[in-house]
């Protein structure tokens, strides 16, 4: 017997060893409600992670815009309105009003990292008899490609933007025909055209992208849709990232533009998030119910079987505290130990996973973060589930009559 | 009597009180027990013996009566301070045996001194050690108790009842489970510890040879004291 253990943790210990069938599938059970909880914690965080981080590189954190265009109604002498139905009026591609002003009251704000002035619109790609409707984003690859990270998704050539470069989705290549170094004829209903040279292909993993989005110079773009001097948007990157929300409205509130935060256009995304850790917490819950019933059932037989050892133990002058501290942590113990196990067999099982599932293009479908603080904080809940489950047959046992339990 | 180390007074003992079921098993008990006594308790089974001896090592309350040892009268007492008079006066040792199959023969004979201190130390080790080699088991101390015969693990009950040095030793039936040898040697064992640690000893047997080597012999008939001589 060791010296520095109490008299509950040598009996508590020795009564689980005692029992060994017993103690090891109890141990079993708790250890794959706990790996799962843990599996599925690991992967999910992962996962979001990846999500986040794939929507937050492949578009601008806040997009400022131009206000929308109105018709100002007809007045016949105020406050009469001449025709109370007003049609919205076309939207034409117009730049923001005093972007350069705005870009440097953006880039005074300690909250925002980037700020990337683009001019976007659409425009007629040709090569041969080939042509597609396509849309031109113009931009300055120093500060753009530090909000959308463009060299990330080039498959073919260089992230390069001279004057008379292009860079096309993998589609759009397809489609036209088109290979790295060959030219294609760009011409706008503003009456712009050029011949341009493709120096990348890009591949979103998005049909729609890859056959619809070109990058060009901003000089470029904006010559091409007749809009010299002019931006049709500013793309911001921020430094907290759920904070863009707020910044955007602060931002529309104090600039005659319309700012727009991805949390703002990526709504269903936040509400698939949402559920998904809605899931997640259910499936955790009554995981560890079960586990927790789990040993309630284990200590409530222990307690019948021993029931002759407590009476022993009461006659021998063992109060009905050191009885009860006695089951409680073999509650504990087993919830303790069934954690430490549980959380490498997730770990385990988390690491297969990560190797085992790939997307369709080999990469890795989840990015592989074990934090250990997951893991204390599994087997602390855990041990404190075990005392929980093992209050009711504590107090049954610390209840036993000892003349009833000795005659057994 | 003015050593004595037992008095009981018109201790009632009834089960189930106010239902249909309710058994009276003892009537008022009268009983004087010296220090140093040695008494063997004898009556047909049912008759209220184990109840009896369960009042004494305050397992069990008494429905009416009072119940001192020691000149200190217990029915005033709570549940802890029972618990804590138990442990350190009154001993035990049951027909069957009841050693704690988890642990060995010496940790069972130093478990109430851990259940009293709290900690296993050096002293109770050393402590249960001589009171194995007292019962003559030092050859199997460590051994496991479901790994003793019958006789052996009544010895470890024995050294068991006597670690805390008790006043009183309560033996209920001790040799009612093993063969005639082993039940006199056992007899013999308490006489032994009666006469060199002046613990007194209530005994209850079937065994009237065994009795008649008591100091003083109590039958119990029906829930009450019949004889006592």
């Amino acid at each position: 017997m060791k010296r520095w253990l109490p008299f509950e943790w040598i009996a508590a210990v020795r009564f689980l060893l005692d029992g060994k069938l017993q103690t090891l599938f109890i141990i079993v059970g708790i250890s794959i409600g706990v790996g799962v909880i843990v599996f599925m914690s690991a992967m999910l965080t992962g996962l979001q992670a990846n999500f986040i981080k794939r929507a937050l590189t492949s578009q601008a954190q806040i997009q400022i815009l131009p206000p929308d265009q109105l018709a100002r109604p007809q007045r016949l002498g105020a406050p009469d309105i001449e025709d109370a139905i007003i049609q919205r009026p076309s939207q034409r591609l117009v730049s923001i009003d005093q972007w350069q002003k705005i870009i440097k009251q953006l880039e005074a704000m300690p909250e925002i990292s980037v700020v990337a002035p683009t001019v976007a619109g659409s425009a007629l790609a040709k090569r041969g008899d080939a042509n597609r409707a396509i849309t031109l984003n113009g931009v300055e690859p120093d500060t753009y490609f530090n909000v959308v990270h463009v060299p990330e998704y080039i498959v073919e050539g260089q992230p390069r933007l001279l004057s008379d470069d292009i860079l096309v989705g993998i589609e759009l290549a397809k489609d036209l025909g088109a290979n790295l170094g060959d030219k294609l004829n760009i011409t706008t209903s503003a009456g712009g055209s050029r011949i341009l040279t493709i120096i990348g292909v890009l591949d979103f993993g998005n049909k729609g992208a890859n056959s619809r989005s070109t990058f060009v110079s901003l000089r470029t773009a904006q010559s091409l849709l007749g809009m010299l001097g002019g931006v049709t948007t500013l793309d911001l990157s921020v430094k907290d990232i759920y904070a863009a929300e707020d910044l955007a409205q602060h931002i529309q509130s104090s600039n005659d533009v319309i700012a727009d935060s991805w949390i703002k256009t990526n709504a269903q995304f936040f509400t698939a998030i949402y559920a998904q850790n809605l899931t997640n917490m259910v499936i955790r819950i009554f995981v560890g119910l079960s586990v927790a019933f789990g040993i309630a059932a284990v200590l409530v037989v222990s307690v019948i079987q021993r029931s002759r050892d407590i009476g022993i133990l009461r006659a021998m002058g063992t109060s009905r505290g050191q009885i009860m501290r006695l089951f409680l942590l073999q509650g504990g113990v087993l919830g303790f130990f069934g954690s430490i196990i549980g959380s490498a067999l997730g770990a385990f099982a988390l690491v297969y996973w990560h190797s085992a599932a790939r997307q369709t293009d080999g990469s890795e479908l989840f990015p592989l973060v074990i934090e250990y603080q997951l893991f204390f904080s599994t087997a602390v809940l855990a041990t404190f589930t075990g005392l929980m489950a093992a209050m009711a047959p504590a107090l049954r046992a610390a209840k036993l009559d000892p003349v009833v339990a000795i005659r057994g | 009597m003015a050593n004595s180390i037992l008095t009981l007074a018109k201790i009632n003992k009834v089960y189930n009180p106010g239902e249909p079921s309710e058994v009276a098993v003892l009537h008022d008990i009268d009983l004087e027990i010296a220090k140093g006594e040695f008494v063997a308790i004898m009556g047909p089974s049912g008759s209220g013996k184990s109840t009896l001896l369960n009042i004494i090592g305050l397992l069990d309350r008494p429905s009416s009566g009072h119940l001192s040892i020691n000149g200190q009268d217990t029915s005033t007492l709570g549940d802890t301070e029972l618990t804590r008079l138990r442990g350190h006066r009154i001993g035990f040792v049951f027909q069957y045996h009841y050693l704690i199959s988890a642990f060995t023969a010496l940790e069972n004979v130093m478990m109430p001194m851990l259940v009293d201190h709290g900690f296993p130390t050096d002293a109770a080790e050393h402590r249960a050690m001589e009171l194995i080699g007292r019962v003559g088991l030092t050859q199997v101390a460590h051994n496991r108790s479901n790994n003793m015969s019958g006789g052996q693990q009544q010895r470890v009950a024995i050294a068991r009842g006597l670690a805390m040095n008790p006043d009183i030793l309560l033996a209920d039936e001790p040799t009612g489970n093993l063969d005639t040898e082993n039940a006199k040697s056992i007899f013999e064992l308490m006489r032994e510890v009666n006469r060199t640690s002046g613990t007194s000893i209530l005994l209850i047997t079937h065994n009237l040879e065994l009795a008649r080597q008591c100091d003083r012999i109590v039958r119990v008939v029906d829930g009450r004291i019949q004889a006592d001589a």
